[in-house]
């Protein structure tokens, strides 16, 4: 598919781009994972690296993400640069004892004598009717772990940018992919050729609410401001992108601005990324808040494969239209 | 590499010195223990000295080493100094990981010690990504990745073994088949209790060694590092021990019987290297008195190393939870 338009190209075209970069970049560079060379990436984004870059470079290995995990440490221990591919997250289960017990406390546990550099992209979140098994979103879990990085890039342009950051970054780093993303068009902007892995960025301004949104509810969240436009509400959409180290700072001063927030987390509400904020919120902003803050989370289910249950487990544009209704000043 | 080794007096007392430094030290360390020098969980070598002390005969400073809890013994015997070592079990600042593991957490990034794991096989893929590393960036070296016989039940071990096969990876797997996964014994674990046959399955070429005798230890190290520095891949060694104490600092042992400790107790590796040594006219009792000696000042000092210790600033708690550099 051919377009007109420079710089535009799917989430998907810029995960590969950026691996591409990553490896043409530094010769210690290299990909492994399930399927990731003759298929080409279960979702496609490794799709013709293995023609390119050759088999040293982009590793098919076994069904055994412990071993793709734990191998990926080892060797960023040892001085490579691993790009780690995990399915989805829900395979990462598998994966979770070297990612928690070993990527996240070498570096603490040694008192500082060997860095884990290495970064781990894993597909996430539902809507693509793949059932309870390849649907959940996991990533509020890792970002409970302190010793990691946790990125959910819900723009073309962090999924193009955010990996070599994350690369260059001497931590342990997961990037969730959403599955919904994979398929969005966007254009970058060709006077942005790097992008930061600390900040949460404000993607819509606005005065009369905040939504704090991330991955794959972006796109809903700024769905549902567009929405909120025409009946007058002037919603702000902050997009997390970083859920670990969570950037309080432009959190807190969005919500002291508009007084009002809603946070979109497609996890489970119980135990979410979303309580975790709504916690820092009331800690750090009560008197400043004119509302109470609302949460549009995933129903409290694993995620069943037909759509319109699917749909209706799932956060969407109009829930989050509705929260923000409900919260906004009377007119 | 024969299956011989002409052992002369320097290279004997150097196995004697080295199982015995293990030896005291580890009794030390139950002694601190007992006084409250030492907590957490304290699994002690004894018995299994033969199998560090042969397999660090195989490697130089370019090898790596991952470890598993019980790893006093393979720190020790890797060359690093005892002082830290010990100062590590107290938790201070001057211990090899500034007090943050503890006994089962030994790091030494000079060393190449990537750690003591107490995970049950979750070394096991760790090693299988340096020696990917390695064979790009340290052609020749080795990664010894030691565990015991309770990883085999693990999928862990399976992955990596299988990994460490098909890449054809430069890893010494080094099984410590002490019989027991804690209490559970290997019989009533394992389909098929000859741990080595399972390396035999992924095609890794295993041996049985007897892990009481630092020299058949040493001989099958040497024989199994060649193999794989020459490219070959992966080697398996399962060292058949036994632990003389209990699994952590205490446990009631209903798993095991007197009799058969004491039977084990019989094979010694280091009573048995001694009165070797001494019957080959390798070591006189003077010679023997010295290294004794010479082992009791090195952990007088290793203690007092300990005891002078500093305990980490509290501020500085969080650091390093995230490093600001890869250390070079």
């Amino acid at each position: 598919m051919s377009d007109p338009t420079p710089g535009r190209m799917t989430y998907r075209e810029a995960c590969k781009q950026a691996i591409r970069d990553a490896l043409n970049r530094d010769p210690n560079c290299f990909v492994m994972g399930e399927d990731v060379g003759l298929y080409g990436g279960c979702y496609a984004v490794t799709k013709g690296l293995l023609e390119e870059f050759g088999p040293d470079r982009i590793r098919d290995t076994p069904l055994a993400e412990s071993v793709i995990a734990g191998a990926g440490i080892g060797a960023a221990i040892g001085g490579m640069r691993p790009i780690v591919e995990i399915m989805t997250c829900n395979f990462s289960l598998l994966a979770l004892d070297q990612i928690v017990n070993n990527a996240a406390t070498i570096p603490h546990m040694s008192g500082g004598q060997f860095a884990v550099p290495v970064v781990i992209r894993m597909a996430t979140g539902g809507g693509r009717q793949l059932a309870a098994q390849h649907s959940h979103s996991l990533e509020g879990w890792y970002a409970h772990i302190p010793g990691i990085k946790v990125l959910a890039p819900g723009t073309v342009e962090d999924a193009r940018y955010m990996l070599a950051a994350a690369l260059d970054d001497p931590n342990p780093v997961l990037i969730f992919e959403h599955v919904v993303l994979y398929n969005e068009e966007g254009t970058l902007d060709p006077e942005v050729t790097a992008v930061d892995i600390s900040s949460a960025k404000v993607r819509r301004p606005g005065s009369d609410l905040t939504i704090l949104a991330y991955g794959g509810c972006l796109p809903k969240a700024l769905e549902a401001a567009g929405q909120l436009a025409e009946a007058g509400i002037d919603a702000e959409v902050v997009d997390l992108r970083v859920l670990r180290p969570l950037d309080d700072a432009t959190i807190f001063a969005s919500v002291s601005r508009t007084r009002r927030c809603v946070i979109v987390d497609e996890g489970w509400r119980s135990g979410s990324l979303s309580a975790e904020i709504a916690a820092r919120l009331a800690d750090d902003l009560f008197f400043e808040l004119d509302a109470p803050i609302r949460r549009v989370c995933t129903r409290e289910v694993p995620i069943p494969y037909p759509a319109h249950l699917e749909e209706a487990a799932l956060p969407q544009t109009a829930d989050i239209v509705e929260a923000a209704r409900a919260l906004a000043r009377p007119q | 590499m024969t299956g011989k080794l002409k052992i002369d007096k320097e290279h004997g007392q150097h196995l004697f010195r080295q199982m015995l430094r293990i030896r005291r030290f580890e009794s030390k360390a139950a002694e601190l223990y007992q006084a409250q020098k030492i907590r957490g969980f304290l699994h002690l070598y004894d018995g299994e000295e033969a199998i560090a002390v042969g397999i660090m005969q195989a490697l130089d400073e370019r090898d790596a080493i991952v470890a598993t809890y019980r790893e006093h013994g393979h720190a020790l015997a890797r060359g690093i100094a005892m002082g830290p070592v010990m100062a590590e079990m107290y938790g201070k600042l001057e211990g090899c990981s500034r007090g943050r593991g503890g006994s089962m957490h030994i790091f030494d990034r000079d060393a190449r010690f990537l750690g003591g794991n107490a995970i049950v096989a979750g070394g096991m893929p760790l090693a299988v990504g340096t020696a990917l590393a390695d064979r790009q960036l340290r052609p020749g070296a080795v990664t010894a990745c030691f565990f015991g016989e309770g990883a085999a039940g693990e999928g862990e071990f399976h992955e990596s073994m299988n990994l460490a096969a098909l890449w054809r990876l430069p890893v010494l797997f080094v099984c410590e088949n002490n019989l027991y996964a804690m209490g559970v014994p290997l019989e009533i674990a394992e389909a098929d209790t000859q741990i080595v046959h399972k390396a035999q399955g992924y095609g890794i070429p295993g041996e049985q060694v007897d892990g009481m005798n630092p020299v058949a230890v040493e001989i099958a190290a040497q024989r199994a590092v060649e193999s794989i520095r020459e490219g070959n891949g992966p080697y398996f060694l399962e060292c058949r021990t036994y632990r003389f104490r209990a699994h952590s600092m205490f446990d009631s042992q209903q798993y095991r019987t007197k009799e058969e400790v004491e039977q084990w107790k019989e094979r010694d590796p280091l009573a048995h290297m001694q009165k070797w040594l001494i019957d080959a006219r390798l070591m006189s009792q003077d010679e023997l008195s010295e290294i004794e000696a010479e082992v009791d000042a090195e952990i007088e000092e290793a203690v007092a190393f300990a005891e002078a210790g500093t305990w980490e600033d509290v501020d500085d708690l969080e650091r390093f939870v995230l490093m600001d550099e890869v250390p070079r």
